[in-house]
C-alpha cells in the first residue's frame, strides 16, 4: 500500500472546509477513498481486470425546528465542491420533517479511539493482489493438463473512512479487505468445485493452496451419485455456515421484532429476546476487535434506515453477542429506538462470528463420524421465502458429497433447499472449531466471518436442481 | 416521445477535453481499441415507515472509466478526477494493467466490428426530472400514500419509498463514435402489513406498480393508476391474512404479467446471455444450460413461445441509444416457435463465436466499473391478432391459481431449477376466481415450464415489468432491466406450501 498523490484536496481538508461552510446548527461530514485492485479470469484466461480510485463525499446538515430536528444529507462523489454539497444537504434539511430518530450527536467526550485525522488515504494497486498474477499462469497450464479449466476472481479494497463533525468528532479508519474465488470445472462441465479464501491481506493466501483444495474435491467427484429429495444430514463447511448465518445476522432487527414482523417476533408486541435456539451453548457476535477480523469500531452512515442513524455517527461499535449460550441475547437498535424501547443501542459490526465454545473438531473430523451424510461446498441464490420463519431458498453448488462409514464415497447432484438459519441453531447437532469463513453468496456485503463447520439433522433438500 | 434536452450542468464538464486527452494518449501508445466514458448519476432515495420519513439520500456520482485493447489484452482504469491530465494517466494505467495481465491472457481480446456513429445524441423517455423534485414533494407524495394506507382498517404498519435515478453518459471511442445520452428511470412503492396480534403471525400486499424508465409524471399518475392500487391494497391484504394455507400438488397456473416478467428475467433472460453460455460467469453468476451448440436447436418452450431482445422499447429500463462499446440498440429475437435462435451479445463474444455485429448488449453500471454483457429488455410476445384476455384465461382452467406480483425469487446456476412465491395467489375452480390462499410457492424447471405454457394473452394483457438491481459480474455491478410479456397458462405446475418446507 502506498500513500495517495492524486490531485485531489486531501480528506482531512475537506472535511474541515464542509464543517467551516456549514450554516446550520450541526453538521456532520464523512469522506470515504477508495482504492481498488481486480482480476477476473475463466476457461484458463484472464476475463477483465482492473484498478480504481473512489472518494465519496457525504454531509449531514442538521436543523432544529419545531417539533424536533430536521435531516439533511447530499453525497457525491469525485472532486466535488464542498460548499455546494453543504448548500445541498441544507436545502434538503429546510424542507425535511422533525426525524424519528433524533438524538444528542456524539461528540469527542464519546469515544476515546485513536486517530491519526491528517494522515492520507491508504491505497491498493495491482501488487495488492499478492501472487496471484504471477501464479495465476502457471496455474492455468496445470489446469489444461488435467483437462479442467479455472474460473475466478482476485480483489483487493483498502477503504480510508474521514469522519468529522461539528460537535467536535475527528475519526479516521483504514479498512483493507481481499478475497479469492477459484472455481475448477472439468472440460465437459460434468464435475466442479469452489475453493476461496478471504483475507486482509493477499500475501498470506495461495493460489496453489486453492488449486490443491479443488483438485481433491474434483477427485471425489470422480463417482457421480443421483440422490433424490428429502430431509438429509448433511455437513456444512464453514462457508456455508457463513452463507445461511449472514441472514440470522441481519434479522435482528428490534424494530422488526417488536411490530410483529420478524422471526424474532413474540405475541403480543414482545419480543424472543431471552429464548433459547439451540440446545448447545452458541455464541454469535459481532466484534471490531476479534482478531484477523479487525473493522471499524466506531458507525460512520450517510443515511439513516431502520436500526441506524445518522444522529449515532461517531458512537462506538462494542462487541455484541447476539446469541449468547444459545439464546437470543440482543437485537438492533439505534439510540433513539433503544431508549423508546427501553433497550440498550446495538450495532452490526463488520464482521460475524459463530462459535461453539470448546468445540475443537475440524470438517474433516466430522466427516469421519458421519454414518451416512452430505458434505456441501457452499450455498448459492439464497432468497428470503417467509419472513416469519426466515425460511430461506436456494441452491446447493459447486460440489455436493456422499458420506458414508466416515469416508467420501462419491459426488451428488446439486439441490434446492428450503431451510431457515434460526432452525439451522436447533437442528445443530454437532460443531467443530471456528475458523475464518468467505459466505459464496455474500462476501461483497460481508467479507469478515469465522464460522465452524456443523453437522445439520433434517436438512431440507426439497428438490433436485440438474445443474453442474 | 417526448424531446428532452441534455443536461446544461453535465456539458459544461470538460468532455471533449477528457476525450482528446485520452484518446490521443491511447492512440500514441498503440492500442488497437480505446473507449472513454464520462458519466454523472443523480440517485436518490425517500424511504418512509409508517408515514414518517426513515431514510433519505441524495447521492451524484462523477467520474472516468477507460477501458483499452492493448497487444490482445484488456486493460481497465477509472478515477473520480475529472481533468484531461487524469485521463491521460487513466490510459497509461490500463495500458500497465494490460500489459501486467497479459502473460494469464490465452486467448487475445477481439472485438466485433461497429462503424462509427459519428456525434449522436439520445435521451430517454420522461417529461419531468426527478431529481430536480424538492426532496419534501416527495415525502409528501409518499406521506399521503402512507396514510391513506394506514387510515384503512387492517393496516398495521406501511413502507413506502421512491428511487430515482437520472444518469448523464458521454461516450468516445477510437473509432470516432461520439454519444451523449440522458437516461432517466424511477421505481415507486408501498406497501401494507398486517399483523396478527393472536399468534406470530402477519401478511404484506405490496403495489405492484413496475420501476419503469419514466420521470416523476409515473408517480403523478401517467402510466400507473396508483389512487386505484392504493386503495384496493388494503382489502387484498384483509383477505390473504385471512386466507387458507395452499395444498400443494400439481395445479395449472394463469400467470399475470406482474409475477411472470420475473420468471422470465431468471429463465430466459440469464439463460440467454452468451458470456454465460460460455462460461465467463461460472465462478460467480453461474453458466447456462443453453450452451451454445444448442443454439438453433434446443427445445426451449412450446411452440408459442416467442422471446426477444431489445434496447429500444420506450419506456424499457434496459433502453439506450448506444451501448457502453459505441454499439447501436437493436431488437433481436431469442427463441422463435419454442427453439432458441439467438444470444444477448457484447463485441469480444460476437467477435469469438462468429457474429457479424454485437447485438448492443455491453453495460457498465458506474464509471468505475467495466463494460460486460449485460441484459436487454427480454420480453414474450403475446398472442397475434386480439388473443384471450386473462378472464378467458382463467375461466379455461379447471383447479388452479391466478398469480399475481413478485416477491421471492432463486434459480440454480444454470438456470435450470428454479422456484418464485408472489403477492397475491388466487384459487381458481371450474373456471372461476374462489377467494386467496397463502404460503404458496411454484417450483419448476425452465424448459419443462416452458413446455407447459399452453396459452398466452393478448396484447391487451400486455405489461412492461422490470427491476432496478439485475446483479452479475465481479467486482459486482446492478443493471436496470425490463420485460414485457402477456398473461399466460401453464399446465400441471409443481406448488409447495411454504410453512410446511419449513417443518412446520
Amino acid at each position: 500500500m502506498s500513500a495517495a498523490t492524486g490531485q485531489l484536496t486531501q480528506a482531512h481538508l475537506v472535511v474541515e472546509q464542509a464543517l467551516e461552510a456549514s450554516r446550520s446548527e450541526a453538521c456532520i461530514v464523512i469522506v470515504e477513498e477508495d482504492s481498488e485492485a481486480e482480476l477476473r479470469f475463466a476457461n484458463n484466461t484472464v476475463t477483465t481486470n482492473g484498478t480504481r480510485r473512489d472518494r465519496n463525499v457525504s454531509v449531514i446538515s442538521f436543523r432544529e425546528t419545531e417539533g424536533g430536528t430536521a435531516v439533511g444529507t447530499a453525497s457525491s462523489s469525485g472532486a466535488a465542491d464542498a460548499v455546494d454539497l453543504v448548500r445541498r444537504a441544507e436545502a434538503n434539511a429546510a424542507t425535511a420533517p422533525p426525524a424519528e430518530d433524533a438524538s444528542p450527536l456524539v461528540g469527542p467526550s464519546g469515544v476515546a479511539l485513536p486517530s491519526e485525522f491528517a494522515d492520507p488515504p491508504q491505497m491498493t494497486s495491482l501488487a495488492g493482489l499478492g501472487d496471484v498474477l504471477a501464479r495465476l499462469g502457471d496455474a492455468f497450464g496445470r489446469a489444461r493438463s488435467a483437462g479442467t479449466s479455472l474460473y475466478g476472481f482476485a480483489e483487493h479494497q483498502v477503504s480510508t473512512t474521514y469522519l468529522g463533525s461539528s460537535t467536535g468528532l475527528r475519526l479516521r479508519h483504514v479498512q483493507p479487505t481481499g478475497k479469492l474465488e477459484v472455481v475448477a470445472r472439468t472440460d465437459g462441465g460434468e464435475r466442479s468445485a469452489w475453493a476461496a479464501a478471504g483475507a486482509c491481506d493477499l500475501a498470506t493466501v495461495h493460489v496453489e493452496e486453492l488449486e490443491e483444495r479443488l483438485v481433491r474435491r474434483l477427485a471425489w467427484a470422480e463417482r457421480r451419485i443421483e440422490l433424490d429429495p428429502g430431509r438429509y444430514e448433511v455437513l456444512l463447511p464453514p462457508d456455508a455456515v457463513a452463507d445461511l448465518v449472514i441472514m440470522l445476522g441481519l434479522s435482528t432487527s428490534g424494530r422488526e421484532a417488536e411490530e410483529g414482523r420478524s422471526v424474532f417476533s413474540a405475541p403480543g408486541g414482545a419480543t424472543r429476546l431471552g429464548e433459547s435456539l439451540s440446545t448447545q451453548p452458541f455464541s454469535l457476535r459481532s466484534d471490531p476487535g476479534e482478531p484477523g477480523l479487525e473493522c471499524s469500531p466506531f458507525l460512520a452512515t450517510s443515511a439513516s434506515g431502520q436500526d441506524m442513524s445518522v444522529f449515532d455517527n461517531g458512537l462506538g461499535i462494542e462487541r455484541t453477542e447476539w446469541v449468547s449460550q444459545g439464546r437470543l441475547a440482543r437485537l438492533q437498535y439505534h439510540r433513539a429506538a433503544a431508549k423508546r424501547s427501553g433497550m440498550e443501542a446495538a450495532t452490526l459490526a463488520d464482521n460475524l462470528i459463530l462459535e461453539l465454545p470448546g468445540a475443537t473438531a475440524s470438517l474433516e473430523d466430522l466427516v469421519g463420524r458421519t454414518e451416512r451424510g452430505l458434505l456441501l461446498t457452499c450455498l448459492w441464490y439464497i432468497r428470503e421465502v417467509d419472513p416469519a420463519t426466515l425460511l430461506l431458498t436456494g441452491l446447493t453448488r459447486d460440489g455436493v458429497y456422499l458420506v458414508e462409514h466416515g469416508e467420501i464415497v462419491g459426488s451428488v447432484n446439486n439441490f434446492r433447499f428450503n431451510e431457515s438459519p434460526v432452525d439451522l441453531l436447533s437442528k445443530a447437532i454437532e460443531a467443530g472449531r471456528t475458523e475464518r469463513a468467505l459466505s459464496r453468496e455474500w462476501n461483497e456485503w460481508l467479507n469478515r466471518t469465522a464460522m465452524p463447520p456443523l453437522r445439520v439433522a433434517e436438512f431440507n433438500m426439497s428438490s433436485v436442481s440438474p445443474a453442474t | 416521445m417526448a424531446t428532452v434536452e441534455l443536461d446544461a450542468d453535465f456539458l459544461a464538464l470538460p468532455l471533449e477535453s477528457v476525450r482528446e486527452a485520452a484518446l490521443d494518449r491511447a492512440r500514441a501508445l498503440g492500442c488497437e481499441h480505446a473507449e472513454v466514458r464520462v458519466e454523472r448519476i443523480r440517485s436518490q432515495v425517500a424511504r418512509l415507515r409508517d408515514a414518517r420519513l426513515e431514510t433519505s439520500a441524495d447521492n451524484l456520482e462523477l467520474g472516468i472509466g477507460l477501458r483499452v485493447v492493448h497487444d490482445g489484452s484488456f486493460g481497465f482504469a477509472a478515477t473520480v478526477e475529472l481533468d484531461p491530465g487524469a485521463a491521460g494517466e487513466l490510459v497509461d494505467q490500463a495500458v500497465a494493467t494490460a500489459r501486467a495481465t497479459a502473460p494469464a491472457v490465452t486467448e487475445r481480446v477481439e472485438l466485433a466490428a461497429e462503424p462509427s456513429h459519428g456525434e449522436a445524441v439520445w435521451t430517454s423517455s420522461y417529461r419531468l426530472d426527478p431529481a430536480e423534485v424538492p426532496m419534501a414533494e416527495k415525502v409528501a407524495l409518499l406521506e399521503d400514500w402512507s396514510g391513506r394506507l394506514l387510515s384503512a382498517s387492517g393496516v398495521d404498519h406501511t413502507t413506502a419509498y421512491v428511487l430515482a435515478v437520472v444518469e448523464d453518459k458521454y461516450f468516445a471511442d477510437l473509432a470516432g463514435t461520439v454519444t451523449n445520452q440522458r437516461r432517466v428511470r424511477v421505481h415507486p412503492v408501498v406497501e401494507a402489513t398486517a399483523v396478527d396480534a393472536e399468534e406470530t403471525g402477519f401478511e404484506t400486499m405490496r403495489s405492484l406498480a413496475p420501476p419503469a424508465g419514466r420521470g416523476w409524471e409515473y408517480l403523478l399518475g401517467e402510466g400507473w393508476d396508483w389512487d386505484e392500487e392504493i386503495a384496493r391494497i388494503p382489502e387484498y391484504l384483509a383477505e390473504k391474512l385471512r386466507a387458507p394455507t395452499v395444498v400443494p400438488g400439481a395445479y395449472d397456473l394463469v400467470i399475470d404479467p406482474s409475477n411472470l416478467w420475473l420468471t422470465i428475467h431468471e429463465s430466459i433472460g440469464h439463460a440467454t446471455e452468451l458470456d454465460r453460455a460460455m462460461g465467463y460467469e461460472a465462478a460467480y453468476a453461474g453458466t447456462s444450460f443453453a450452451t451454445f451448440d444448442k443454439l438453433g436447436g434446443l427445445k426451449y418452450g412450446s411452440e408459442i413461445m416467442n422471446v426477444t431482445g431489445d434496447r429500444t422499447v420506450e419506456h424499457g429500463l434496459a433502453t439506450v441509444g448506444y451501448d457502453d462499446e459505441g454499439v447501436q440498440a437493436q431488437s433481436f429475437d431469442l427463441i422463435c416457435g419454442g427453439v432458441l435462435v439467438g444470444y444477448q451479445l457484447d463485441r469480444r463474444i460476437a467477435r469469438a463465436k462468429g457474429f457479424d455485429r454485437s447485438n448492443g448488449c455491453a453495460f457498465a453500471d458506474s464509471p468505475g466499473h467495466i463494460p460486460i454483457q449485460r441484459m436487454a429488455n427480454v420480453s414474450l410476445r403475446p398472442a397475434a391478432g386480439t388473443g384471450p384476455s386473462t378472464e378467458e384465461l382463467i375461466s379455461s382452467v379447471d383447479n388452479g391459481f391466478y398469480v399475481m406480483g413478485d416477491k421471492s425469487w432463486s434459480i440454480d446456476m444454470q438456470r435450470y431449477n428454479f422456484q418464485f412465491t408472489g403477492q397475491r395467489f388466487f384459487r381458481i375452480e371450474k373456471g372461476k376466481l374462489a377467494g386467496q390462499v397463502k404460503d404458496l410457492a411454484y417450483q419448476s424447471r425452465t424448459t419443462d415450464f416452458w413446455g407447459a405454457m399452453q396459452a398466452v394473452g393478448g396484447q391487451s394483457t400486455y405489461r412492461l415489468g422490470g427491476a432496478f438491481n439485475c446483479g452479475k459480474g465481479q467486482p459486482g455491478q446492478v443493471a436496470p432491466v425490463s420485460h414485457g410479456c402477456p398473461s399466460a397458462l401453464f399446465k400441471s405446475i409443481n406448488v409447495l406450501n411454504t410453512r410446511t418446507e419449513s417443518g412446520r
